[in-house]
């Protein structure tokens, strides 16, 4: 093995894992905060998860709808996440998120105006009020490309295309990062004495997915790996509207923003099966006739806002439903109509999904309706944090963005996450000045763990044979889809976590073509390493929790049950290198939050404080 | 479903060849899919650039039967049947391997911009600005960073002119804080010396390259060019500002 001298080394106080809304806020606190902060990514700068999303970004901002404030953000963000959500982080998140999202305007973002000239905001699913700042439908570019413009005037270094491979400890604590650039296949070590993930979820386990080859879950298994635990990890996001048709583009996502400017969901009878799914909890927000929805899309402040919009468990469920019962669209779908609107308005305010039925499945949107199903979205659950300072259980690692758990419980209203980015990103960045400013000596990088890393990884170049990793990937995928999918069932779930044991011995056995420059199939091998760990976690704590909650549905244990309010399910390997899954008790709400989240909204309106 | 050859360039920096595939095409299949089917069924190790797969990154740029293109908006029934599909990697930039090469250079130029220079905050806290002024500024934003214009622009692709001229791609963005409601800058005497604007000979390929639709030449570059003519060659507009010096000028269509 070479000796450690001769690997190239980078030093950093700070180095952040993943440059999406969540990793680039982050870098731009700590440079902010006089700290020599690194960036690396597996893609180009700008090109993170961030920038595919559309609809928007939540923040109680009341410029549309002055009786909005943080605590009825509070209050629908409990709501919607079922009430498992970390009470601090969803409070801070409401609270925080305005004055965030005001600063990207002294970046340079330019969201769009209302009449006033103020930030316009939009209507989304779970939201009682217009909260969601936007662009169009490309509100993640707008967010992406303001932080990155705006961060690298801020004497960050980002390091492109390079990829974390496992984090390097000292005593227990974080010392730094072995990683590899893809340009040339060599290694590079990151000494560093704090590390924040910022690496978004895993949802590249399913095959329906709105994720990209990046969403491999590398931060749940890094961080697994180095003794941290994950949490809540069967809250899997299927949103409701993914594109069903043609085949390969099966899963990319539908903005909810098409139903948030009125679009329609129906069956292949006609029939708008969302008033046929209304909960009761929401029963009493939520509009019970076409009329009464009608009026709320024309600006009537009395009226309940249309069902198509209550949250996205509930929508993709009603979906499943309709397609298992035969009233499914030509494809396996639902309809999604909002060709009603003008076709001008429908051009300027969804200017991205018009583009990409035209061009990707030949439907024109502003006259035809849309084919619509449930796609694989986002991890509600991930990494373990403290609420206020985002560090993990391991000293020295923080974890900001989708690849963290807490905020939304068990299930994400929409536009709820490019806020957290923002929100958790710059408290992690504050956090790790923290951590810092109180660290005694500097912890050592050690020469033995980074060769062991190093084996881990290049074993897959070296061996005579072994299996394609692709192959691996597909059956994983499988596995995902039948096993742990939108519906779950305590058989199914215990068969899936042993073909996912029998799995592992075949991802252990991949080989990649013995390149190692720009190699995409290595890549795929690391990648997959992972990839088992975020799926086998998901599925231990989905066998876990036997109740339906939120994104989480068991066909043998229906509905909510009390005993699942009690506890998060945690997740970490254990001293033989299995992963074990316990019951973490939850703590009592704060009793002034408790209050807020069970008030009435005429209790709340109007409160801004 | 029908079987198609692809042509791809194989190789790295030291040279490398194009190599025949066969691939079985689904019904809406767009190049990008091929390219991970041959990755999957012949060169795992083939490489290119994709993330969202819907034309919203700008990572999958590569030339496709020579003509500069998102390999995931293309789809596989804009091709004559039996038309063999050609792939490269773009011209422009130093070549990594296979269909993926060095665009550093585009971020270099990114970060010689001086930054965005923001007014004040109105007493309340808030900025205000109207849609209608924001309108083309939001244009210029759409930018994917997929670096087809620079890699369609004659005066990047050619090595004596190229480090002279920021490209299309950053006039745009020039554009954009130029002509962007809250920036206090001035930008443009940058826009003329370190950017080179003066070196677009508007034969608007960049625009016709945009995947995003964006009046490059037309709504960007041409303005520039005419604040650029105004401020350092126009008689009449340099008295006007020496009688009345203020701030930024307003922005004139
Ligand atoms: C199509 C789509 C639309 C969406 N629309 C919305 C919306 O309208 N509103 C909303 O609030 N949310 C939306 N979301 C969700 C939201 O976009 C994501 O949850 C969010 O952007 C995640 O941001 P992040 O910073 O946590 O991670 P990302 O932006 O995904 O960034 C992850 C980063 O980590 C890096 N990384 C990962 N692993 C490694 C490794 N091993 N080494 C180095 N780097 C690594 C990646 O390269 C990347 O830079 C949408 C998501 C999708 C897919
Ligand atoms: S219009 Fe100007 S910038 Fe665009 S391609 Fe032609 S010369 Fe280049
Ligand atoms: S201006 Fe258009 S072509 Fe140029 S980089 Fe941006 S999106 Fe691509
Ligand atoms: S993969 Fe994002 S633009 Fe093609």
């Amino acid at each position: 093995m070479i000796d450690l001298n001769e690997i190239q080394t980078i030093e950093h106080d700070v180095l952040v894992v993943g440059a999406g809304g969540a990793g680039l806020r982050a870098a731009i606190e700590t440079s902010n905060l006089g700290l020599n902060t690194g960036v690396i990514t597996k893609s180009l700068l700008g090109k993170a998860h961030t920038v595919m999303a559309e609809g928007g970004m939540a923040a109680a901002l009341g410029n549309v709808d002055g009786r909005d404030n943080w605590k009825v953000h509070f209050r629908d963000t409990m709501r919607g996440g079922k009430f498992l959500n970390v009470w601090e982080m969803a409070a801070i998140h409401a609270q925080d998120a305005p004055e965030r999202v005001r600063e990207l305007e002294d970046w340079g973002a330019v969201f769009d105006r209302t009449r006033t000239g103020l930030i316009n905001q939009r209507n989304f699913g779970g939201h009682r009020y217009p909260r969601l700042a936007h662009v169009g439908d490309r509100t993640g570019l707008e967010l992406i490309r303001t932080l990155q413009d705006h961060g690298i005037h801020q004497g960050m270094d980002v390091h492109m295309e390079c990829i974390a491979i496992d984090l390097l400890m000292d005593g227990g604590k974080i010392s730094g990062m072995l990683a590899y650039w893809r340009e040339t296949g060599r290694f590079v070590v990151f000494k560093a004495p704090a590390v924040i993930f910022a690496t978004g979820g895993a949802g590249k386990a399913w095959r329906v997915t709105s994720n990209s080859w990046e969403y491999t879950g590398d931060g749940y298994g890094m961080a697994a790996r180095a003794g941290a635990e994950l949490m809540d990890m069967e809250f899997t996001q299927f949103h409701p509207t993914g594109m069903v048709w043609p085949p390969s583009v099966r899963g990319i996502l539908v903005t909810e923003g098409v139903r948030g400017e009125g679009g329609i969901l129906t069956n292949s009878d006609g029939v708008r099966f969302m008033f046929d799914n209304i909960p009761d909890r929401f029963a009493p927000e939520t509009a019970d006739s076409k009329e009464e929805a009608q009026r709320w899309l024309d600006g009537d402040r009395e009226a309940r806002r249309p069902p198509e919009l209550l949250t996205r468990d509930v929508v993709a469920r009603a979906i499943m439903r309709e397609v298992k019962g035969g009233r499914g669209s030509e494809h396996g779908g639902a309809y999604l109509d909002i060709s009603h609107r003008d076709s001008d308005f429908v051009k300027r305010k969804l200017p991205s999904m018009y583009h990409q039925f035209k061009e990707l499945a030949e439907v024109d949107i502003t006259a035809q309706p849309m084919e619509v199903g449930p796609t694989l979205h986002y991890y509600m659950g991930g990494i373990r944090v403290d609420g206020v300072t985002q560090m993990t259980c391991v000293p020295g690692l923080f974890a900001a963005g989708e690849c963290s758990a807490g905020l939304h419980g068990a299930n994400r209203l929409g536009g709820n996450s490019l806020s957290d980015l923002i929100v958790f990103g710059a408290r992690a960045g504050r956090g790790a000045k923290e951590y810092l400013d109180n660290l005694s000596g500097s912890p050592n990088v050690q020469q033995e763990q980074v060769h062991e890393h190093m084996r881990g990884v290049t074993d897959f170049l070296n061996r005579e044979d072994g299996e394609n990793p692709y192959v691996v990937v597909d059956d994983l995928q499988k596995i995902m889809e039948l096993n742990v999918g939108i519906v779950r069932e305590g058989k199914e779930l215990e068969e899936g976590i042993e073909a996912l044991q029998e799995l592992k011995k075949r991802v252990a056995n991949v080989k990649a073509h013995p390149t190692s420059q720009y190699n995409p199939g290595w890549n795929t091998c690391i990648d997959l390493r992972n990839m088992i760990t975020s799926a086998e976690a998901t599925a231990l704590c989905a066998l876990q929790r036997e109740e339906s909650r939120g994104a989480h549905t068991r066909l043998d244990f229906e509905g909510e049950r009390e005993e699942g309010l009690t506890y998060n399910g945690v997740v970490r390997l254990n001293s033989e290198g299995n992963l074990e899954v316990r019951k973490e008790m939850r703590k009592d709400a704060p009793e002034d939050l408790h209050k807020i989240a069970h008030s009435t909204l005429e209790e709340l309106e109007g409160s801004r404080v | 479903m029908s079987e198609r050859t692809f042509r791809v360039w194989r190789g790295n920096q030291d040279g490398g060849e194009f190599v025949d595939y066969s691939v079985e095409v689904q019904p809406g299949m767009v190049v990008l899919d091929c390219i991970h089917e041959i990755q999957k069924e012949h060169a795992s190790d083939l490489s290119c650039r994709w993330n969202c797969k819907a034309g919203k990154c700008g990572s999958c740029s590569m030339e496709i039967n020579g003509k500069p293109g998102l390999s995931c908006m293309t789809r596989m029934n804009t091709f004559e049947e039996g038309e063999t599909v050609t792939l490269q990697p773009m011209k422009a930039f130093p070549v990594i391997k296979d269909l993926a090469c060095d665009v550093s250079w585009n971020y270099k130029q990114n970060e010689r911009i001086r930054p965005f220079a923001p007014r004040e905050r109105d007493p309340d806290g808030e900025h205000r600005m109207m849609q209608e002024d924001v309108d083309r500024v939001q244009e210029f934003r759409k930018c994917i960073e997929c670096f087809l214009c620079q890699d369609t622009c004659h005066i990047l692709r050619d090595r004596e002119t190229e480090q002279n001229f920021a490209g299309p791609r950053f006039m745009a963005r020039l554009a954009s804080l130029d002509m962007h409601p809250l920036d206090t800058d001035d930008r443009i005497q940058e826009v003329k010396d370190e950017s080179g604007s003066g070196l677009c000979n508007i034969t608007r390929c960049c625009t016709e390259a945009c995947p995003e639709h964006i009046g490059i030449t037309d709504n960007a570059i041409i303005p520039l060019k005419e604040r650029v003519v105004d401020r350092f060659y126009d008689p009449l507009m340099w008295l006007m500002r020496k009688l009345r010096p203020g701030k930024k000028e307003t922005v004139k269509n």
